[in-house]
Parts: structure tokens; sequence; C-alpha cells
């Protein structure tokens, strides 16, 4: 019976992850694959011999501290959450293998319940302080620069070195000695191998801590024999690794790119040609001239929207700009945001419909048949360097290419380079015009002009 | 008299060899159970890892077909299942005694707890706000 309901729930999860697959049926996916979960925790419960209290005290705090920190967190720190989420599932596989070692579940341990048990108390704890660094470091709590210092990687081989040895020690005597030494050695790990990772990488690192998070309940399933365990957890050591390379490509850099470069160092292969012209400023009323006449406006969203607050004053300039008779598109590169797909969180929660928001292989044919492009916060993304300059850093990184629409505003701040200081040459093309200044109260004074007419 | 003792005497040898050999049978038995408790733990073991197998081809097979604007959510889903761990946890709180197991065990079910009510609510919100302009508003 309880078997019967473990494929039940591990079915509800397939299910339930391929319907997030689409936007129309993704919120009845989470719903399937939640209450997979729970089913699963019923069906486990159905026996005798559980200290109740202590369960019943367990979930009631777990619960609260979830449901508090869902319920308040701003969509701008999803990915600082989801960070922290991933850490506490970590530790959970920690404390579920440790607790296997001092209370076996056969009453004695064999070597194939050692193994997995010191993995998932391995895994568990790079996951946990791997997910914390990443939390510190995109909360800007600690700087987001790469750390790197000498010998780094000596040090991260002599760990791996004592945790597999720690390991081969534990399997023979299944002696807790070994187990809080893993402790204190895969903690250090995890933080160790996050923080030689930039602030702009630490989406790709929570993705493959994910994954990790994911393996570790794997493990901890092979302890106990458990197949939910097992599947589920399989499951989203799976995706998280898929999501991972998906979210590498679209950077245009490798996994261990992202992981041992550290970034910064990347860049000095090549920075690229230096970029030479005039860029041509823009008040905001010949903005909303150009606008008014355009009828059809492509917005390219970056982080510096978000940044600045922005995407509800965007969300109502494309409104606008429906009501006068324009087709409004909004292209959203998959790693615009904090995260891949963040972006699309924003201008949801602003309550632009997904129809509009465009993938950028939909987006770029119709590019040079666009009258206007407006990039508001957005750089690197739009590099017409990515397809043009062989010597730059972005080359062949897949982008938006507002360089071909007939007019292309680009909303910033300063002339600066983006986060990789690659010289964006968008900014000095014939069609390209800069309207500068803080995005919000550019996009505000759009709104206003198109209110007053 | 002394034949009594004899028969007595003989008697507790006779008792001595069948006990020996009770022994003898005893752990011959035992050894017996855990051979095949070593043959279906490694039969299990097999299919686990079979299991296991499937499962992440599986997985893989399902994430290749999102689309990037979902990948946010996805995360945060698929983070939510892997509080599966919660099932593990509480397992662990099964015939469980000793301050060590139960601080760990109850430490355990607080984490999971947290990252499947917290990974689920979190991304329930952010699915709630996709809005098709046809269906919602």
């Amino acid at each position: 019976m309880k078997e019967l309901i473990y494929i039940i729930a591990s079915v509800l999860f397939i299910l339930g992850l391929k319907r997030l697959g689409s936007a129309s049926t993704a919120r009845q996916g989470n719903l399937m694959s939640a209450t997979g979960m729970g089913l699963a925790v019923i069906a486990t419960l159905a026996g005798s011999g559980f200290a109740w209290g202590w369960i019943a005290l367990g979930i009631a705090i777990g619960s609260t501290i979830g449901a508090v920190a869902a319920k308040k967190v701003p969509m701008t720190g999803m990915p600082e959450m989801v960070a922290l989420f991933n850490g506490s599932g970590g530790i959970a596989s920690l404390f579920v293998g440790w607790a296997s070692q001092v209370n076996p579940p056969g009453g004695s341990l064999t070597v194939a319940e050692a193994i997995p048990l010191y993995l998932a108390v391995l895994i568990g704890g790079v996951t946990f302080t791997g997910s914390l660094v990443a939390y510190l470091k995109l909360s800007e709590k600690i700087d987001g620069k790469p750390i790197q210092f000498k010998g780094q990687q000596i040090i991260n081989i002599a760990l791996l070195g004592a945790l597999l040895v720690f390991g081969i020690l534990f399997s023979l005597n299944f002696s807790g000695l070994w187990i809080i030494l893993a402790v204190v050695l895969s903690f250090t790990f995890g933080v160790m191998v996050v923080i030689p990772i930039g602030g702009a990488d630490m989406p790709v690192v929570i993705a493959l801590l994910n994954s990790y998070s994911g393996l570790a309940a794997c493990a901890a399933g092979f302890i106990i024999s458990n197949t939910v365990l097992i599947v589920a957890g399989a499951l989203v050591g799976a995706s998280g690794l898929i999501l991972t390379g998906i979210m590498c490509k679209a950077m245009n850099r490798s996994l261990s790119n992202v992981l041992f470069s550290g970034f910064g160092s990347a860049v000095a292969g090549g920075s690229g040609k230096d970029v030479q012209g005039e860029a041509n400023p823009i008040s905001a009323e010949d903005t909303y001239y150009i606008l008014e006449a355009a009828s059809s406006v492509i917005f390219v969203p970056g982080y510096g929207m978000a940044v600045a607050q922005a995407q509800h004053a965007v969300k109502e300039l494309g409104a606008l700009l429906e009501k006068n008779g324009c087709e409004v598109q909004f292209a959203i590169h998959p790693v615009a945001g904090r995260m891949p797909g963040h972006m699309n969180v924003l201008l949801a929660e602003a309550d632009v419909p997904y129809e509009q928001l465009v993938e950028p292989e939909d987006v770029n044919p119709n590019m040079p048949a666009a009258d206007v492009a407006i990039v508001i916060g957005a750089n690197d993304v739009v590099n017409p360097a990515a397809r043009t300059d062989e010597t730059s850093p972005l080359w062949g990184m897949p982008i938006i290419n507002v360089d071909l629409a007939k007019t292309c505003i680009v909303l910033k701040r300063s002339l600066r380079p983006g986060y990789a200081g690659v010289e964006n040459p968008l900014f000095f093309c014939e069609n390209t015009r800069m309207l500068l200044g803080d995005a919000k109260a550019s996009v505000q004074a759009l709104v206003a002009a198109f209110k007053e007419d | 008299m002394r034949e009594q003792i004899s028969l007595v005497e003989r008697i507790q040898a006779q008792l001595q060899v069948l006990q020996e050999s009770l022994v003898a049978h005893q752990a011959e038995m035992a050894e017996a159970v855990t051979e095949t408790a070593a043959v279906r733990e490694s039969g299990n073991l097999g299919l686990t890892l079979f299991v296991f197998a499937l499962a992440i081809f599986l997985g893989v097979e399902l994430i290749t077909k999102v689309p990037s604007q979902l990948h946010t959510p996805l995360m945060s889903g698929s983070n939510a299942i892997s509080g599966i761990t919660i099932v593990g946890a509480l397992i662990a709180m099964q015939n469980v005694s000793g301050f060590a197991a139960v601080t760990l065990g109850l430490l355990a079910v607080i984490t999971a707890t947290v990252n499947v009510v917290g990974g689920y609510l979190v991304t329930d919100r952010m699915l709630g706000m996709f809005k098709s302009k046809k269906g919602g508003q």
C-alpha cells in the first residue's frame, strides 16, 4: 500500500515537472507536485513508532518559517530566496544522513548504507554552505566580487582528498567521528567552491546547487532504500544539471569557466576592439514623438530596469502604446534579470500578459521590421559585438539584435560598459539614441507625455 | 545409587551434546539468514540503481523542453521537490531514542519542511502572477 502511494507521488512529481514547462499549466503542475509531496508524507507516517510530538513540533516550526519567508519575499529578491530554501533542503539531507549513523535504520549499518549515508552528509553540507554564500553574494551582504587567492586550488584538492579518505574510513568502521569530520570539511568545501565565483554568476551556482540538493536527497533515499526519495531526488538532480547547462550557454560560458575562472579573468582573453564614435543623446520629449508615430515597438528590459523598480512604469507605457494602435512586445533574454526567467517573473508581477514576452530567437527575425526598440537597463545582451567582433569576449553569445531596428532608444544612467566590462558599439550606431538618466524617471516622463495628449 | 548417578551424568552429557549442536545450528541458521538478507539487499540495490538511472534520464527529457521564461519558477518548483528528503527525516523519527538522534531528526524535519512549504508557496506565488491576456484580470 505504502509503495503504491509512493508510486503515485512519483508520477505526480513527473507530471508536475512536465506541466511546469508551459505557462498555462505551470501553476497546476506545481500544485500536482505539492500533492505528490503531501501523499508521500502521509504514506510515510502511516506506521507506528513515530515520535509524534517531535514531528509535530518540527513541522510546525518549519511550516511557519517557510510560509512567512515565501509570503514576505519581494519578487526582486527571488534568487536569494531560492538559494536559502535550497540550502535548507541540503542541510536536511545532511541531518538525515547523520541521524542514520547515530540511529541506524536496520539496527546496524552495512556498507551499502554507509556509502550513500556519507554522500548525503557530504553533498548536503556543500549545498548548505554553498547556498548560504550564494545568498550573501546575491543580497550584497558580502562583496559580490570573486575572492581568489594563491593556493586556493591546492586547498580544494586537499579538502576533496581528505573527504575521500574519511569516506573510505567511514565505510570500514561506521564511526561517527568520520561523519563529524565530513560535516566540518563539507561546510568548508561549500564555502571554498562558491567564493571564487562572481555575484553575476550566482544564478548558475544556484542551479547547480539545486541539482546537488536533489542528489543529496537521492543519497538519503539509498540509505533507507526508499524509491520515492530516489526518483524525486534524481529528477531534481538531472533537471538542475540541464538548467545549469542552458544558463551557461545563454551566457556564452562553459561551466568550468564559470566555476574555476572567477569573473573578470574570463575577459582577459580579449577585450574586443576599441569602439570610437559619438553617442547621440535624445530628450524624453523627442522620444515621445518617435514612439507616438511608431506602429511596432519592442521593449528589451534588463536587470537595470529591476534595480530602478521601473517595471510598473514600463508596463504602463506598453499599455498606452497599445492603446495608441501600436504593436508591443517584450524581448526577454534568457539571462536578463538576476536569474534565468527572473525578468519574466518581474514583468508578470507588473501584470504584463505573458503572450507579449518573447524570446530572442523569436523576436530577432522581426527586428528589421520594428519601428523602435527600447533598451531599458540591458547592456551585454544587446551588444552587437557578439555578432560582429571576433575578438570580443561576448563573441558568439546569443543576443537581441536591437541595432537592426529602424530606431533604437537606449535608456541608461551613463555611457559606462556593462558588468562584463565590454564596450558596447550599439551606443554609437547611427540609428541609436541615448536617453540618459534614471530609467524609472525617463519612462515616467514618457508615460506623462502620452497621458497629456 | 551409583547407577542413578551415572544415569544423571549420561543424561547431562547427552544434553551437553544436544546444546552444542543446537548452538552450532543456530549459528548456521543465522548465517543463512544474513546470507539471504544480503542477497535480497543486493537485489534491492540493483533495482533501486535501475530506478535511479531511469529517473535521471526522465529528468533530462522533462527539462530540455521548458522555455526560458519559466526557468525561475521551474528552479524554485524543482527545489521544492528536493524537499522530498522530508520522507527521510520522518523515517529518522521512527523508533528514535537518545538525545543525539532526536535532535538530528528534529533538525532534519524542520529544515526539510522549510524547503517543502516555502518552496511550493513561493513557486505558487510567482506562477499566480503569470497572467494571460484572455484569461486573467
